[in-house]
């Protein structure tokens, strides 16, 4: 039989962003498949040089429309570590608030989008409607829906009233029952069971191999969570469980983000309650000294990673960010090769892809005026190269 | 107006069918269309029903900022559209590029540089309740 080559997207009814998967396919199986990104890159890290640090921050919440906490989060520790300034544990509180709150929307809408493309609508117009309530209660604390811009450098812009906290517990309680139904739903409806499981394979080791982030790595069983690993804001603090599972496919991706749902409600509530008394804000200069930080950060995808070089003005010289679908990216074609073209739209949907994150990089040589791609042997090669120019060998030990 | 073209034009009235089309946005507008969808603002009451293929639909549905890699692809899917179309730009981005405008990968202006559109829907990101003003206005626009 011959093999036919068909390209999925950048228009797909089955993905809601644009990129490009070119599926090598012999019959219905897929041998080969490539991914195309570009079709979202909007050029946001020079536009970010050009912009002066409180700018960015408003510039940088539109990354992403559904992590956007996460990516502000990120940057806005970056500077104030680049100034050394201290912020105080309500303002933290309050941004891990809002973080949690939007990795439990970032989830139901997920689970809306995968039971959708199972073609369990019901379940989509489900999820979809009770992710309303987490939507006003963002709205509430924030006075947006989306981009909640509840950060500032130094702090956060609002406080939580004693009647906003509970409103937000009212609502929390009722999503806890409404997850406790999708969970059973999840795990029990024979249908989600015989469309998801077995479905996009990704083994521990290959997860490993290919740096999965997020959900889709915990799935495979790797144990891997910034909130545990470094904790930053609060969460050192914060009573929480590491969800993992070992199915390996689609229907572990499901459990763990469904599972994740239930850990998140327990932290909002107890940030709720912790919620220190003290200012909101701390003052931070407008320009900042040189300096260069990384932070990361647990999005609801997984690992996001800002760089930031600062050169004593008021905007930054480099800013960098490698959000968490670009490194679950490679893991795509591992868990579509081999697989029908009917699970296709599935697989690539349990990673959560969001490509308005990941459309922004590419390695360009100035001097040579070349775009280049670095293999793994090659970056390993830099990076022992730039560390021994610092006087750090590892090939000592 | 002839029976026959009355006809036509009320059942296009009570079932304009769309087609989603992210051009480059950051996502936020992307969900609060599909929010519009779901129950609690659910626009399909008006008979708007979200189309796979540009070949069925009447409304072209754009979010976000126009990015070069997306012009073609975009005219392309405008073309295959059946006439009479109409283009709904969402978002400040796509009314005039919002915070990208001036970003080194973005049509600079909006929109409407690329393709005609026929309503602009602003906000960062549009409420589902102003899409859905949106559209009520445009189509009653098509009435008269």
């Amino acid at each position: 039989m011959s093999k036919i080559t068909i390209p999925l997207g950048p228009q797909h009814p089955a993905l809601k962003e644009p990129e490009n998967f070119m599926l090598v396919l012999e019959g219905e199986q897929i041998e080969n498949a490539t991914i195309n990104l570009g079709y979202n890159h909007r050029g946001m890290e020079k536009a970010a040089e050009e912009r002066t640090f409180i700018q960015n921050m408003y510039l940088l919440e539109r990354v992403c429309g559904i992590c956007s906490h996460s990516h502000t989060t990120c940057y806005v520790t970056n500077v104030e570590e680049a100034a050394k300034a201290e912020v105080p544990e309500r303002a933290l509180a309050i941004r891990v608030l809002v973080g949690e709150l939007e990795r439990v929307h970032s989830h139901l809408l997920w689970l809306g989008v995968a039971a959708y493309e199972i073609g369990f609508e019901t379940l989509f117009m489900y999820t979809w409607r009770d992710r309303e309530q987490v939507l006003d209660c963002l709205e509430l604390l924030s006075g947006n829906r989306v981009h909640y811009s509840i950060n500032t450098i130094g702090g956060v812009r609002r406080d939580i009233t004693p009647e906003q906290k509970n409103e937000v517990l009212k609502r929390i309680n009722f999503l806890e029952e409404r997850t406790k139904y999708y969970i059973k739903v999840a795990t029990e409806e024979p249908t989600v069971r015989a469309r998801a499981a077995n479905v996009g394979k990704l083994p521990y080791e290959v997860a490993l191999e290919r740096g999965a982030v997020g959900p889709t790595a915990r799935a495979s069983g790797v144990k891997r969570d910034v909130r545990k690993d470094a904790p930053y804001l609060l969460y050192d603090k914060l009573d929480f469980n590491l969800i993992t599972h070992d199915s390996c496919d689609v229907f572990g991706r499901v459990v763990v983000r469904a599972l994740e749902l239930m850990e998140s409600y327990k932290l909002i509530k107890q940030v709720l309650n912790y919620l220190p008394e003290g200012p909101l804000t701390v003052k931070v200069p407008p320009r900042i000294a040189p300096a260069e930080v990384v932070n990361l950060y647990e999005a609801p995808r997984g690992e996001d990673i800002h760089y930031l070089k600062t050169n004593g003005t008021d905007k930054p010289e480099r800013l960098k960010v490698r959000a968490p679908t670009l490194a679950n990216l490679q893991s795509v074609t591992y868990m579509l090769e081999g697989g029908w073209l009917a699970d296709v739209p599935l697989v690539i949907a349990a990673i959560d892809p969001c490509m308005s994150c990941t459309d922004r990089a590419m390695v360009y040589d100035r001097k040579t005026d070349k775009t280049q791609v670095y293999d793994w042997e090659d970056l390993r090669r830099l990076g022992i190269e730039a560390y021994k120019r610092k006087g750090v060998d590892f090939s000592k030990f | 107006m002839k029976t026959i073209d009355k006809l036509i034009l009320w059942s296009r009235l009570k079932s304009p069918w769309i087609l989603h089309f992210n051009s480059g946005a950051c996502n936020g507008c992307d969900i609060e269309i599909v929010d519009a969808l779901t129950p609690k603002y659910d626009i399909e009451r008006f008979g708007i029903v979200l189309k796979s293929t540009p070949r069925h639909a009447d409304v072209l549905v754009v979010s976000g900022p126009v990015t070069l890699q997306q012009v073609p692809r975009l005219k392309r899917i405008y073309e295959q559209m059946p006439e009479p179309k109409f283009v709904l730009a969402i978002g400040a981005c796509g009314c005039s590029g919002g915070v990208f405008n001036g970003c080194y990968s973005v049509v600079p202006g909006g929109l409407d540089q690329v393709l005609p559109v026929s309503a602009y829907i602003p906000g960062c990101p549009v409420r589902p309740e102003a899409i859905i003003d949106g559209v009520v206005k445009l189509l009653s626009s098509l009435e008269n």
